[in-house]
């Protein structure tokens, strides 16, 4: 907006005015279009089946007319709670840990590693789950391919997203605010518990709802090792099937009501990922270090 | 408020005046002191920043219970002075601390000594003011929990008796729950004064803590430090002469020569001021009185 009002650089920027807003445009009118194919296909379920068998019928069973999505619904929510139970300490710990404790070539090395580890695709996290993780698992409790796995291959993708974001949170922490608390005798532990993280928890709660929405997605690893057996989980050793890994394994041969019915469990992704968006805005606009927080 | 305001601004004389008056009781409280005795015993200290010496081979004793104030041009290590005796460098990266500091007669440059509890001994107020982004309350109680008080009733107590010692009690005593940062530079000031009294520390360490506040509010520190100068060791760098005349019952004055920071002489205020022994003090004392 304000890029209009000097004239001369209204004159000279304007056709890049213009292309960037064309450009916006077109991603907005893109992803409204996604959404309006996904409403569109979902449609013909909503209007035949109707909403509320979509939580209230028996099982998952598209050929025998049964539609119950909240196993999966469960599955994708566990799953990413799992992961994110994981991975939000692990992050956190690593964040601390190159920006107070870490030699500073340690702390180089460490962020490179993990700057790679986010660029592996994820099939090979999946290969690794099914090879590694799986057998192990399976020796504990069979079957193996659980929502235990697939927690755990899930906690092994976002770690990179979080702990970088943690890390750039960690380290936007006042000097001075460090130095206050170290010159009033806080110990570094607790300078780290009392002031250090309290005072990124903006920065920390966008790590965790971004790690969180990648968990939500992330279809094939964790399609590999989750097992997708429709049910609810009564263990964390029991296989469960996700939203998207539902999607993926039957979107090839669905017809008709049953492909409709699929694009609602998109619909239901989409509710998840606008959710997850909606607390993003919600916690950036608070405060930047909580005035009352447990000891 | 304004009425105490403006008393204060006439009797610290930030027209030039009455400078006289404020800076008498640098004879007085020694008059019914102990013989003196030393807070610290500084000896060989020196300090550097990888190629940088911002201190060399400094040997200074520091008296009890008097304020000292710390002169000298910009760069002449007054403020790494302070971190040392605090043990603050211990976090400054590439910061190399060598001699010998003796406090109440431990070394504490020394491995041995519990470097946490020497900073609740000895506090720093910085030049900018540093109050934790919470509440007043949370400003007190965050550190005294840190050191074991936890009890509601104890901290509330030290508290109130801190910020009444500051000054501060009857302009806070409604807005206790309200953000620290909405109080005006000077209040923020005096609330770290008070947190850092609040752990009752034998010494206070300032680094020009007033140099970011109006006349007024200084006026209101510089009271303070003079209404606290015979309950603790004070040690307060300033570039502001008047100020190191009106609250300083001794006198430092550094020195960069040849790139280092040296200490180029030490001695009771009168002595200092009325008789410099050393050429650059004379200088620098003439310097910024033209
Ligand atoms: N963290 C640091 N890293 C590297 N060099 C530093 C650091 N802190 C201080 N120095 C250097 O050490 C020297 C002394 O600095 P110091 O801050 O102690 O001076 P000062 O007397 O307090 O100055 P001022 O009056 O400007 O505050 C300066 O040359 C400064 O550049
Ligand atoms: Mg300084």
């Amino acid at each position: 907006m304000y890029l209009r009002s000097p004239a001369r650089a209204s004159t000279v920027l304007s056709p890049m005015l213009i292309g960037a807003g064309a450009l916006a445009l077109l991603a907005s009118a893109l992803i409204a279009f996604i959404f309006f194919v996904v409403l569109g296909e979902a449609m013909a379920a909503l209007g035949e089946i109707g909403l509320w068998r979509f939580l209230t019928d028996a099982s998952w069973h598209p050929s025998s007319g049964e539609f119950n999505l909240l196993p999966m619904v469960a599955g994708t929510g566990l799953v990413a709670a799992g992961a994110m139970v994981l991975a939000m300490p692990l992050g956190l710990i690593a964040a601390v840990f190159v920006t107070f404790y870490a030699p500073s070539p340690v702390a180089t090395a460490y962020l490179r590693l993990i700057e790679l580890f986010a660029g592996i695709p994820s099939v090979l996290y999946g290969l690794w789950g099914l090879v590694v993780l799986v057998p192990i698992i399976a020796d504990l409790a069979a079957p193996g391919s659980s929502l235990l796995a697939a927690s755990l291959v899930l906690a092994l993708m976002v770690l990179p997203t979080i702990a970088l974001i943690a890390t750039m949170s960690v380290r936007s922490v006042p000097l001075e605010r460090i130095q206050a608390a170290r010159a009033l005798g806080f110990t570094k532990a607790s300078t780290m518990v009392k002031i250090v993280i309290p005072s990124a928890r903006k920065g920390l709660a966008v790590a965790a709802i971004l790690g969180a929405g990648r968990a939500v997605g992330e279809t094939m690893a964790v399609m590999m090792v989750a097992g997708n057996i429709v049910q609810v989980p009564e263990s964390i050793f029991e296989p469960v099937r996700t939203l998207s890994a539902n999607i993926a394994l039957e979107i090839a041969y669905a017809m008709d009501v049953h492909r409709s019915a699929l694009f609602v469990s998109a619909l239901v992704m989409i509710a998840f990922v606008v959710l997850a968006t909606a607390l993003l805005e919600f916690v950036t606009n608070k405060q930047a270090m909580p005035d009352v927080h447990p000891d | 408020m304004p009425g105490k305001d403006l008393e204060s601004e006439i009797r610290h004389g930030h027209h030039g005046g009455n400078v006289m008056t404020v800076a008498q009781p640098c004879i007085e409280p020694a008059a019914h002191r102990e013989p003196e005795r030393h807070l610290w015993c500084i000896s060989d200290l020196t300090v550097s920043y990888g190629e940088v010496i911002a201190l060399s081979s400094v040997s200074l004793n520091i008296k009890e219970n008097s304020v000292t104030a710390v002169i000298g041009p910009s760069g002449c290590g007054k403020s790494s002075l302070l971190c040392c005796l605090n043990r603050l460098t211990d976090f400054i990266p590439g910061c190399c601390v060598s001699g010998r500091i003796l406090m109440h007669s431990k070394d504490i440059l020394g491995g041995q000594i519990d470097d946490t509890r020497l900073r609740k001994q000895v506090g720093l107020i910085f030049q900018k003011p540093n109050p934790f982004p919470l509440s007043i309350r949370r400003n007190f109680e965050l550190p005294l929990r840190e050191h074991g008080i936890r009890d509601r009733q104890e901290i509330e107590h030290i508290m109130q008796s801190t910020l009444e010692a500051t000054g501060l009690w009857k302009e806070v005593k409604d807005r206790l729950n309200k953000p620290a940062h909405q109080l005006s530079g000077g209040q923020q000031q005096r609330l770290c004064i008070a947190r850092a009294l609040s752990l009752r520390p034998d010494a206070l360490l300032m680094d020009e803590p007033c140099s970011a506040l109006d006349p007024i509010s200084s006026g209101q520190v510089e009271e303070l430090v003079l209404s606290l100068r015979e309950r603790y060791t004070i040690v307060i760098v300033t570039h502001n002469l008047s100020q190191a005349r009106r609250l300083g019952t001794d006198v430092a004055l550094f020195w960069l020569r040849d790139g280092k920071g040296t200490l180029v002489e030490s001695g009771p205020a009168s002595q200092v001021f009325e008789a410099p022994r050393d050429d650059l003090t004379k200088l620098y004392l003439r310097g910024a009185i033209a």
